[in-house]
């Protein structure tokens, strides 16, 4: 259901305002989203200052900074640091990316917002519960699926074939997608949003699966699949520079295929 | 209390929707054609006021052709609207009364304008 404005219990009051560090000769503000259920009450954008000058070049760095050396009830998720696991992904200075690749100074503004990835239940501070996400994931079956028995050393695939992979097995399935996308906030416990679609194409259009009918069915559903209306929020956001409404796009074309 | 499994797989697939979204692509391709027509008519073919518009009508390529635009575009409104109430309304009887209302309106709008058009190719050759 369509919400234009938070809940209650969502809305955003002032918080802290951190001292800056001492002797710091340039800093720069980060109003940084604070929640947690055990203290209760509504969550809070908290103000620190950064030594930018003692501080690596990245989103993720700066919250290190603050963890490290302000405050360390900051909680956040993070992995490899180098764009691979998918785990940092938030909403920072207004678009959802991940905070180990996209650095302070590419935001602009002189205080830059770092929040959860938008409407999903937080579970503290900066992690947001991805529980549903995953479970979209899984109803795509994201794995080979054949009933001729398998060969004796691998199935084959032609360069070509695996080519048509190129820009969908990247995927990191860090949500950044499909918490940007209207559609998937409005009615996200119904579609599966542009992360889960991108990896149905990536397992629909690969040569060796024998499930694309089965595929198919499954999504061909005015919710699961439809409400994807091209608003393009997925391809603008993704950290890895994959466009997921041209993969939902190319099913839609598979599904008027088999029709027509 | 239950499993995001169960919430991810609802009711299952409705196994439709590609329907709705070929008739929506091919009521556009028909309103790009017709749209471009009709305002040149407004503008160029169709002299002022009611006189105007009745021999504008009384031409049989005009009357059909407007007719096929009228059916287009409320067609394409019809497919339209109903997807933005399946966006923004979550309740199921709340959505399925708007889906009804939705349609019904169209079909109003549809007789309205078909009898108009009647009205003035019939009032015309009298």
């Amino acid at each position: 259901m369509v919400e234009l404005t938070l809940p209650r219990n969502s809305k955003i009051g002032k918080g802290k305002v951190w001292p800056k560090p001492d002797g710091a000769a340039k800093t720069k503000a980060f109003k940084v989203y604070r929640y947690s259920p055990e203290e209760g009450g509504n969550p809070r954008w908290d103000t620190y200052w950064v030594d930018i000058e003692k501080c690596g070049p990245m989103v993720l760095d700066v919250l290190f900074y603050i963890k490290n050396k302000i405050d360390p009830t900051l909680a956040f998720r993070r992995s490899c640091r180098e764009g691979v696991c998918g785990s940092c992904a938030m909403n920072i200075g207004g678009n959802n990316t991940i905070a180990c690749t996209k650095g302070w100074d590419e935001v602009a503004g002189t205080s830059i917002t770092i929040a959860p990835l938008p409407h999903l239940p937080v579970v503290k501070d900066l992690i947001p519960d991805l529980t549903n996400f995953y479970a979209q994931h899984a109803y795509v079956q994201p794995f080979l699926k054949t009933d001729t028995p398998a060969p004796e050393k691998e199935w084959a695939q032609t360069p070509d074939d695996r080519a048509e992979l190129d820009g969908l097995y990247e995927c990191i399935l860090c949500a950044s997608c499909s918490t940007s996308c209207p559609s998937y906030w409005w009615n996200g416990d119904k579609y599966l949003g542009p992360a889960a679609l991108l990896q149905a194409y990536r397992w629909l259009i690969d040569s060796r699966d024998e499930a694309t009918g089965d595929r198919l069915d499954d999504l061909e559903d005015p919710f699961k699949l439809y409400r994807c209306h091209t608003i393009m929020n997925c391809a603008q956001v993704c950290p890895k520079g994959l466009n997921p409404a041209k993969a939902i796009a190319k099913i839609k074309h598979m599904m008027v295929e088999r029709m027509v | 209390m239950t499993t995001s499994t169960k919430t991810v797989r609802g009711l299952g697939s409705a196994r439709r929707g590609t329907e709705h979204h070929i008739r929506q692509r091919v009521s556009a391709i028909a309103l790009v054609v017709l749209v471009p027509w009709f305002l040149y008519s407004v503008a160029f073919a169709m002299t002022g006021g009611y006189e105007g518009a009745t021999q504008w009508v009384q031409a049989p390529v005009n009357a059909i052709l407007f007719l096929l635009l009228v059916s287009a575009a409320l067609y394409h409104m019809r497919l339209g609207l109903e997807t933005v109430i399946e966006d923004y309304i979550s309740r199921a009887g709340t959505k399925q009364a708007l889906l009804i209302g939705n349609t019904f309106f169209v079909a109003v709008l549809f007789a309205a304008i078909v009898l108009s058009v009647l009205k003035l190719w019939i009032g015309g050759a009298a």
